[in-house]
């Protein structure tokens, strides 16, 4: 993991100083809300329906056994005993009171964390793969370049005052566990011909509003030329991004008024001003990133292990667990473990100060201190022997946090919706729980297969209901929750939006509407197709017909 | 006119209050001083504004309610959920609190 040198902690330090400055003179007045505002945003701190919010980065959804133990103090020392996992590998804090709020702060200074950067017209925290690292199919480690970025990004001068917010995600997989077509800026390590270590570059990619999957602009970039590539995009959609209008700033309206071919051109023209600049990081500076992610010292072990096989014959609950939780590992021998922070009715992402506690100190006793968050809101100890799986599942089992439910209809992305949030036109989280309570049996949901469902409590999209198999934005009619329902979306390598089936519908339809829709893809589909696959062979009509159908 | 109460949430906190008749913030809507008529509505809301100066609330606005006996209910769904605290969490609702 990447350890903070001292000009990183110094600028999270003087940050922590700057902020209690900040908060000590709204509270006696010296700073109105107009003048504060922006500022604790700059920090991370909303203001919510009940109360703040500080919304904490977490790097590319890595964080270290003491890092977390750092979250679960903050949970029972400052809020309410829990955090919140959300879909940008953050930690939202639901209840954190201003004033001491530069004490938080501190804290997370003291674990090398903070929280700038998660809100306001910037570079966000960048996000990738949460098995960077680990995948057996990768082709190169995204954190050093998530890293580099990151380093880049953080209270870049020219950057701090976008037109709009600014999301970069990087994959070094095939397999896109990041959404990066649905992003700002998604990266794709390549390796070219000549074997040389790149990136295919996508642009425009974004949910809220306007849903649209990205346009790759450069299909190879070295990768010496990252930053001055970014520099460039950032540039050019810093110039003509529009600020006059709210709903039309992010970059992808941007590129679908200029046109992906004449903004590739503008980027091309800026980057060859700029790519001879020192803007690029040295070879030697890529060289001390990567030295932190270098590979573990793993054990040599057997590929199977005869007493895990025996251990898997023996029990049949946790043999479930491995085949639906568990991944291989690059390493032999070893496996990356998903978490779920979906238990059956239980509201997603949320864990309680006790649960970070238990993932902490699993990850230091059999997962070299290391935790990731996934942007499904579930955790992941990345590097785990199969030999000790048995007990990590008997712990986890202990805490609610052993269901065998990752990629399967219970595994449900929320946002916080309208329990929490002050934009939610409806709530996500209720009915996530009683779509996960309707489709408790897991016998039932492995039968289902691989099908995400996604909702939002309002346009902003942050519960990602366009890219989910099936989604579900809440809307609000003549102060009713209704929720319009969207199928065939996906934010893999694939990415699609899903399409809207119809009117929305009121609260009190909707898992019975979803039950339907899943009923009709069982009944339709092929021997091993899968959800979005029948979905993509038939279209929306046979799942339309079904939807409005009511007793 | 509609019945209304004046609301806001706690500069230091952050918590849900509302504007009271002695002129104070409840956590309790059922403290809340009611208003029935624009120009009442305009001088409380003249209050609240000064409470904001005074560093005590932030983001004062007016909500509508029904009144319903001795209970004041949001006509809003939202403005019942910053009554009622989340609804997934009955731990933490006004009355787990209180
Ligand atoms: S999608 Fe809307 S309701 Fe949900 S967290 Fe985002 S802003 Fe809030």
């Amino acid at each position: 993991m990447y350890v903070y040198n001292l000009v990183d902690q110094s600028l999270v330090n003087q940050r922590v100083q700057q902020f209690r400055d900040q908060v000590r003179r709204r509270l006696s007045g010296e700073l109105n809300e107009e003048e504060f505002k922006p500022l604790r945003l700059m920090n991370g701190l909303y203001l919510q329906l009940h109360a703040y919010m500080l919304r904490v980065a977490i790097p590319y959804g890595t964080l270290s056994s003491k890092q977390m133990r750092a979250l679960a103090h903050i949970a029972v020392r400052y809020d309410k005993g829990y955090g919140h996992f959300t879909t940008r590998q953050n930690l939202q804090f639901n209840w954190p009171k201003l004033k001491e709020t530069p004490d938080i702060l501190a804290d997370l200074a003291d674990v090398q964390m903070h929280a700038f950067q998660t809100s306001g017209n910037c570079i966000r925290n960048v996000t990738a793969d949460q098995y960077a690292g680990v995948a057996v199919e990768e082709i190169a480690d995204p954190r050093i370049t998530a890293e580099v970025v990151r380093q880049w990004s953080t209270l870049h001068p020219e950057f701090s005052f976008l037109p709009r917010k600014f999301k970069i995600a990087v994959t070094g997989s095939k397999r896109d566990r990041a959404a990066v077509r649905v992003h700002d800026i998604g990266l794709i390590i390549k390796i070219n011909e000549a074997g040389e270590m790149g990136y295919e570059v996508i642009v425009g990619g974004g949910l809220g509003r306007t849903p649209i999957v990205g346009v790759t602009i450069r299909e190879f970039l070295p990768q010496q030329c990252l930053l001055s590539y970014l520099e460039s995009i950032l540039r050019i959609y810093n110039q003509i991004g529009r600020r006059d209008n709210i709903y039309k700033a992010r970059i992808k309206i941007v590129i679908h008024e200029l046109g992906a071919k004449e903004f590739t051109r503008r980027v091309e023209k800026e980057w060859k001003t700029i790519r001879d600049t020192a803007i690029d990081l040295p070879v030697g500076e890529y060289e001390r990133i990567r030295a932190f992610f270098a590979p573990l010292p793993y054990q040599s072990l057997p590929k199977n292990d005869a007493g895990f096989s025996h251990l898997k014959f023996e029990n049949q609950d946790f043999s479930h667990w491995v085949r639906g939780n568990t991944l291989p590992h690059r390493q032999s021998g070893y496996s990356i473990a998903n978490i779920s922070l979906k238990p059956i009715g239980g509201i997603p992402g949320d864990a309680s100060a006790k649960q970070m506690e238990v993932v902490a100190d699993l990850a230091e006793k059999f997962s070299f201190g290391e935790i990731r968050v996934a942007h499904e809101q579930n955790l992941v100890l990345p590097h785990v022997k199969q030999t000790d799986l048995y007990s990590i599942w008997n712990t986890l089992k202990e805490h609610n946090l052993a269901t065998p439910n990752l990629g399967l209809i219970s595994d449900i992305i929320a946002c916080p919706g309208m329990d929490y949030c002050s934009l939610a036109t409806a709530r996500s989280i209720p009915l996530a729980q009683d779509i996960s309570n309707r489709f408790s049996n897991l016998r039932r949901q492995n039968d289902i297969g691989e099908l995400s469902v996604n909702i939002s409590g309002c346009i902003n999209a942050c519960g990602h209901h366009h890219v989910g198999h099936i989604g579900l934005l809440g809307v609000d009619r003549k102060g009713e929750e209704y929720y319009q329902v969207t199928i065939g979306g996906s934010a893999d390598e694939n990415a699609s939006i899903g399409e809207i089936i119809g009117p929305a519908i009121p609260y009190d339809e909707v898992v019975d509407a979803i039950e339907r829709v899943v009923e009709t893809y069982v009944d339709l589909r092929a021997k091993n197709e899968s959800f979005i696959d029948a979905y993509r062979r038939v279209g929306k009509q046979p799942f339309k017909e079904n939807l409005y159908v009511t007793n | 006119m509609e019945t209304k109460v004046i609301s806001a949430n706690r500069l230091e906190d952050g918590i849900v209050v509302y504007i009271t008749k002695d002129n104070n913030w409840s956590e309790c809507i059922s403290d809340a001083e009611v208003f029935n008529d624009e120009a009442a509505c305009d001088e409380a809301l003249s209050k609240a504004y000064t409470a904001e100066e005074a560093c005590i609330v932030v983001g004062s606005y007016l909500v509508e309610i029904e009144q319903k006996g001795v209970y004041y209910n949001p006509t809003k769904y939202r403005e019942f959920i910053r009554v009622i605290g989340p609804t997934v969490r009955p731990d933490l609702a006004r009355q787990a609190r209180s």
